[in-house]
Formats: structure tokens, C-alpha cells, sequence
């Protein structure tokens, strides 16, 4: 009996992602929930612009690629076009928190039927580790040599905080995929988010802490352990607004 | 008893799995270069495996499948 | 025969658009364009379309590419410094190949400019605007009637060729109210097997402008640019006033061309052989059509809302075998029939 094999919704292509990337990681619980749900027959994904720009060739489903931090707005046109398609947004901190701040707040607070998939590395992978909306103060990048310094850089954004403060958002958890138990609660809160649009519910989000060993400078497991040590203590996981809770 | 087997070619050689395994039962074959020029993950042929595919949730690049 | 309706040119644009099968639009207000947006506001959802107001024109133009995508007749608006900020979104049309339609009722600028009609967008939108090989078929109206006959060709065009049609009005067309008869809500049918509606059993499809490898993408543009040479020889429209035997050539678009158009009759009465071309295509510029006059032309003038850009494409189209001059008004001053009047006696 087979336990565990690659997801169909998932292509044979070999990804272009670093060694122990999260991304890959994220693609195959995205293409799991895909297959689990039977909807890769109606499913368009919106591919954004970083790491995961080429999103559309590992995914057995109709994609788009969008233009820098244009995936909600994307979506949006993508799903309004035909409701009855199941469309979700795969973006990383600096597309989904930096330059498409405004769509990403906006999509949310129209409560767009939208499964949005956000991967928070703290980091600018594509371009070489840049400092993100979400690097951790101190920490350092490419851009935030001596460290991110909060006086003049600020605080990194908490995007799940942020958007549960409005009113349409439907479900809204962050997660993280550096241990089994997270990647378990990973898959669960992936599924849900789409099985909400799948129902008509509404604006599903989830955020998931992820690592970026090659820019974080740190092998795979060591960067596992700083997603434990350091990143889910300034970014806590669990459920942040969730309608079904509400009733 | 469960069986894991690699698609070793598609490895990256990130160790996730070799962390994963509650039995320590995979490891990173130095001894070998995949077509991508990395050190596989491997097992060995009659490790005690339990099928429970912590390792595979682990693989970023889907590179382990696991029978029981 | 078909009855007249009394119409603001911005409202007869949209209602010509939802007869064309336009079903979604996006958009942003900004004046002078936003009757456009509140008249879809109003009628698109009564024809089962959606109409959404997007938080930003970056936002509304890449909601168009998503809806294009998709396969579905779709079209935003806005006024100059709006169109600035979709020059991203329709950029990367031109990079995937969506059909679109936007629409620009242009205002004076650069930034922030003035609510006044204008016609200094004539640069970005024939010329490419936004980064990256590629063109806009840009069509410009100047009556309310053309406000709503080339919405319908812009749909058509768009669709036909897979290009973005950018439609180049200006604050007074689209705010004046002429009798127009609308279009009948016919639509032409194209096939779309690129659009994406989910993979069902066959093959999955994506959409994108990104192409890593430089021979691909070169290749990629050649063969765009090979469509757009067919547009250049097949799709140049204008219209000719007194041209038969015109010694002074006029050449006006928009609000421009209806000024230029008293002034050549003027012109006539005085016994000066003047006559006016009217480009209705800004891309492809009618370039055929001037050349054809060029034995019996001795002289062109460009009269533009601007600075002094259309001039350029006359003084190519022409070789510059005659001599072009400028009559221009800008910042939102319309020049007046007067002014090219002299311009025609001036013999500049």
C-alpha cells in the first residue's frame, strides 16, 4: 500500500529551488489539498514574481503569471471572470507584503472568494537576500548589512494580524512547515482554505513561516531550527479569524 | 514494514528527511553524486522502516515515495 | 432607421462597450473619465456583467489581465496620469498576448497636470508606454458617435489580433453630448483555445510574460512584431476632407481635427486649397494616406494639443519630402479655428 507519493496535481519537473527550500515543500501540500478536493480539473493558479515565478511549471493546473505583487488583483480578475473556478494567489513576503501591500489588503477586505498562500521567509530570495517586510529586527541581509535596524527600518509587517483586523476575511491562519507537526497543521489549514472557497465562503489566507537556507547562510536543518527559535516567537502560529469559529 | 524508496536523481541532498526519520534509519550517501552533482539520501536495503512518511512530508522536492 | 439618443461621449463609449459583450470592467476614478465608470456602475451589472472599482489603476489593469486571461471581453478607463500607472499592467499584456481595451480620456499633464482636455498622451500611448517592444493599436475618436462606433472595432481589434487597444479620447469628446446611434449589441465570436478555465481533461495551460531565455524572447518579439507590420499595412484608418486637390495639409486627430475642420472651411471660402486628414488610427499612423497626397501637398500642418508630437509621424510618414509645421495649444487650451486659420494663412 502506497502511504506517501508525489501529489498528480504536481508535475514531473524537477524544481529549480534551492536545497531544502521551503517552497517545494508548500507546493506539494498545495497540490495534495488540490488533489484531495478532486478540483484540478477547475483550478487556476496566479504565480507571482520571486522564487516562486515559475510556479506554473510545477503545477498541473491552468496558472497565470502575474506581475510583481498583482496576484490578489490577478485573481480577482481571474475569479470574477468564472466563479465557479477555483483560483488561488502563491506569494512570497516581499511580492505579497512589500510592493502588493495594497492588493493584498485590498482582495481581503473586498472578502474575494480567493485562496491566498503566503510564504514568509523573511527574505528576498530571487534577487540575492534582500531585506523583506518580514525580516526579523537584527536580522541581516544584503540590504540590512549590520542588521535590519528597527529606528530607521522599522518592524517587520505581521500580515496575519494586520488583515484580521478587517471585516470580510473569512479564515486567516499562519503555519509553518519546519517539523512534521507544523507541516501536518500546514496541510489542514492549506485544505481548508480552499475547501472554504470551494463552499463560497469567502477570503481564505494562509501564511506560511518558511526557511530560505541559501540566503539565510544556514544548512537546511539549522535553518529548520532558527524558523523554530526565532521566527515563530515574533510570528506566532495559529488561527487569527476563522467565520466557521464564530457561529 | 514500510518501504521508502528515492527518486535519487531529483535529490538535493538537504537532509530534511535524514532529521526526520524517528528510527535514524536514512542518511546522506557521500559515496555518491546524483545527476545534479548532490549527495543522495539513502537507506539501506532492509532498514527497518515503519512507513510512517515523516521523511516524505519533509522532502521539499518530493523526491521520497513510501509503501507499507 | 435606427433612433438617436442624446449622449455624453463617456457614457456612449460604455454603453457601445457593453454591446460589444464587454461583461467586466475594472477601473479607478478620475476625472475626465468617470461618467465612463459610473455608467458601467450602473448597466453592466443589468447585463449580468461586473463591473468592480479597484483600489488602484495598477490593481484595475492587472485585474484586467486576469479576466483577459480568463478569456473574457474586458475593458478599464482612466485619464492621463492614471494610464501612467497602468503602464505596467498593459505592458505585460503586450508580453502574454491578452486582449484588452483601455480606454485614456486624456487631461493636460506631466504629473499631476490639469482636468482640461489635452492630447500630450499621444507619445506614450503610440509609442509604447509602458517598458519592453511592443505596440498599442490606438484609435481616436472625434465625436460622441465615434466614441461608441471605435469601441466597437477596439473590442474587435483587440480580440482579432490579440493586441490591447488603447482608445486616445480627450476630455472634450468625452464630455460632450451629441445625438449618437448605438451600435446593435452584436459581437463577433473568437476562439480563445489559450484561455484559461481550468485544465478539465486535457493539458494544463499557464499564462506569463516571462521568457528567460534571450533567443526566445527574441524570437517571441519578432513574431509579434510580424503582427504588428500586418496591422501597419491592413488596419491604418483616417478620414479625408477636401483633399482631392488641397495644397495645405491639415493633419488633426480628436477634438483637434473638428477645430481644424472650421478652418479649412474657412480656409476655402477664402480660396485657399486646404484640406485635412483626420487620423483615426494613431498606431498604425495613416502613413499611406498622407504619402498618397504628397504630389499635390506643399505643405502639412500637425494641429495637436500638445507640445508637438503627432509631428513626428507626419514628418516620417513623409519622408520629409514638405515641410510640417506646428499649430498647438497645451496644459487644456483648445486651439481655435482661428488660430489654425492662421497657421493655413501664415505660410510658416
Amino acid at each position: 500500500m502506497i502511504v506517501f507519493d508525489k501529489p498528480k496535481c504536481l508535475k514531473d519537473a524537477p524544481m529549480h529551488y534551492c536545497p531544502g527550500c521551503a517552497h517545494g515543500l508548500v507546493h506539494r501540500i498545495v497540490a495534495q489539498a488540490v488533489d484531495e478536493l478532486d478540483i484540478q480539473d477547475k483550478t487556476i493558479g496566479v504565480a507571482p514574481v520571486g522564487c516562486a515565478v515559475f510556479a506554473y511549471n510545477y503545477f498541473d493546473v491552468d496558472m497565470v503569471e502575474a506581475s510583481h505583487g498583482r496576484a490578489p488583483a490577478v485573481a480577482t480578475g481571474v475569479k470574477r471572470a468564472d466563479p465557479s473556478r477555483i483560483v488561488f494567489a502563491y506569494q512570497g513576503d516581499g511580492d505579497l507584503a512589500s510592493i502588493g501591500m495594497t492588493e493584498t489588503v485590498h482582495t481581503a477586505a473586498r472578502g474575494e472568494n480567493l485562496t491566498v498562500i503566503f510564504i514568509n521567509n523573511a527574505i528576498y530570495g530571487m534577487t540575492g537576500g534582500q531585506m523583506a517586510p518580514t525580516s526579523l529586527p537584527g536580522q541581516i541581509t544584503q540590504t540590512s548589512p549590520y542588521g535590519r535596524d528597527v529606528n530607521t527600518v522599522g518592524y517587520p509587517v505581521k500580515v496575519c494580524e494586520l488583515l484580521a483586523t478587517l471585516e470580510a476575511p473569512y479564515y486567516i491562519e499562519r503555519v509553518a512547515v519546519n517539523s512534521v507537526k507544523n507541516v501536518r497543521r500546514a496541510e489542514k489549514a492549506i485544505r481548508k482554505a480552499f475547501q472554504n472557497q470551494i463552499e463560497g465562503k469567502g477570503y481564505s489566507f494562509v501564511e506560511v513561516v518558511a526557511a530560505c537556507p541559501t540566503n539565510w547562510k544556514m544548512k537546511p536543518v539549522d535553518a529548520n531550527r532558527w524558523v523554530e527559535e526565532q521566527m515563530i516567537p515574533y510570528y506566532p502560529l495559529g488561527v487569527f479569524k476563522d467565520k466557521d469559529e464564530q457561529k | 514494514m514500510g518501504k521508502i524508496t528515492f527518486d535519487s536523481d531529483l535529490c538535493k541532498g538537504c537532509g530534511l528527511c535524514v532529521e526526520a526519520c524517528p528510527k535514524g534509519l536514512i542518511f546522506i550517501d557521500t559515496g555518491t553524486l546524483n545527476q545534479k552533482g548532490y549527495h543522495p539520501a539513502a537507506t539501506a536495503e532492509d532498514a527497518p522502516c515503519i512507513g510512517c512518511a515523516f521523511c516524505a512530508m519533509m522532502c521539499p522536492d518530493c523526491v521520497i515515495k513510501v509503501e507499507k | 432607421m435606427a433612433t438617436k439618443k442624446l449622449m455624453k461621449g463617456n457614457e456612449a463609449l460604455a454603453e457601445a462597450a457593453i454591446r460589444s459583450g464587454c461583461r467586466f470592467y475594472f477601473g479607478y476614478p478620475i476625472t475626465p473619465q468617470t461618467e465612463l465608470a459610473e455608467y458601467m456602475a450602473r448597466y453592466l451589472p443589468k447585463a449580468g456583467g461586473v463591473f468592480l472599482q479597484a483600489e488602484s489603476e495598477i490593481a484595475a489593469i492587472s485585474m484586467v489581465y486576469g479576466t483577459s486571461a480568463a478569456g473574457k471581453r474586458v475593458m478599464t478607463s482612466s485619464s492621463s496620469p492614471g494610464i501612467s500607472l497602468k503602464q505596467e499592467g498593459i505592458s505585460y499584456l503586450a508580453g502574454s498576448n491578452l486582449p484588452a481595451v483601455i480606454v485614456n480620456v486624456q487631461r493636460g499633464g506631466p504629473g499631476l497636470g490639469g482636468i482640461q482636455p489635452s492630447q500630450s498622451d499621444y507619445w506614450q500611448a503610440t509609442k509604447g508606454g509602458g517598458h519592453g517592444d511592443y505596440h498599442l493599436i490606438v484609435l481616436a475618436p472625434s465625436t460622441v458617435q465615434e466614441m461608441a462606433d471605435l469601441t466597437v472595432l477596439a473590442f474587435d481589434l483587440a480580440d482579432k489580433y490579440r493586441v490591447q487597444t488603447m482608445i486616445l479620447a480627450d476630455g472634450t469628446v468625452g464630455q460632450m453630448m451629441e445625438p449618437v446611434e448605438l451600435p446593435e449589441p452584436v459581437q463577433k465570436e473568437y476562439d480563445k483555445p489559450w484561455a484559461l478555465r481550468g485544465k478539465g481533461n486535457g493539458k494544463s495551460k499557464f499564462i506569463t510574460s516571462l521568457s528567460l531565455s534571450p533567443e526566445e524572447l527574441e524570437q517571441w518579439n519578432i513574431n509579434n512584431f510580424e503582427k504588428y507590420r500586418h496591422i501597419e499595412e491592413t488596419e491604418q484608418r483616417a478620414e479625408e476632407f477636401l483633399m482631392d486637390d488641397a495644397e495645405i495639409c491639415i493633419v488633426a486627430f480628436g477634438i483637434s481635427a473638428r477645430v481644424s475642420r472650421n478652418a479649412v472651411i474657412a480656409a476655402r471660402e477664402k480660396g485657399i486649397k486646404a484640406g485635412l486628414i483626420r487620423p483615426i488610427t494613431l498606431y498604425p499612423f495613416p502613413k499611406d494616406i498622407l504619402r498618397r497626397h504628397t504630389s499635390h501637398v506643399s505643405r502639412f500642418i500637425s494641429v495637436e494639443l500638445n507640445m508637438g508630437q503627432m509631428i513626428e509621424d507626419i514628418r516620417l510618414s513623409t519622408d520629409c519630402c514638405r515641410p510640417v509645421s506646428l499649430c498647438n495649444r497645451t496644459g487644456g487650451v483648445i486651439v481655435t479655428p482661428e488660430e489654425v486659420l492662421a497657421a493655413i494663412e501664415g505660410g510658416k
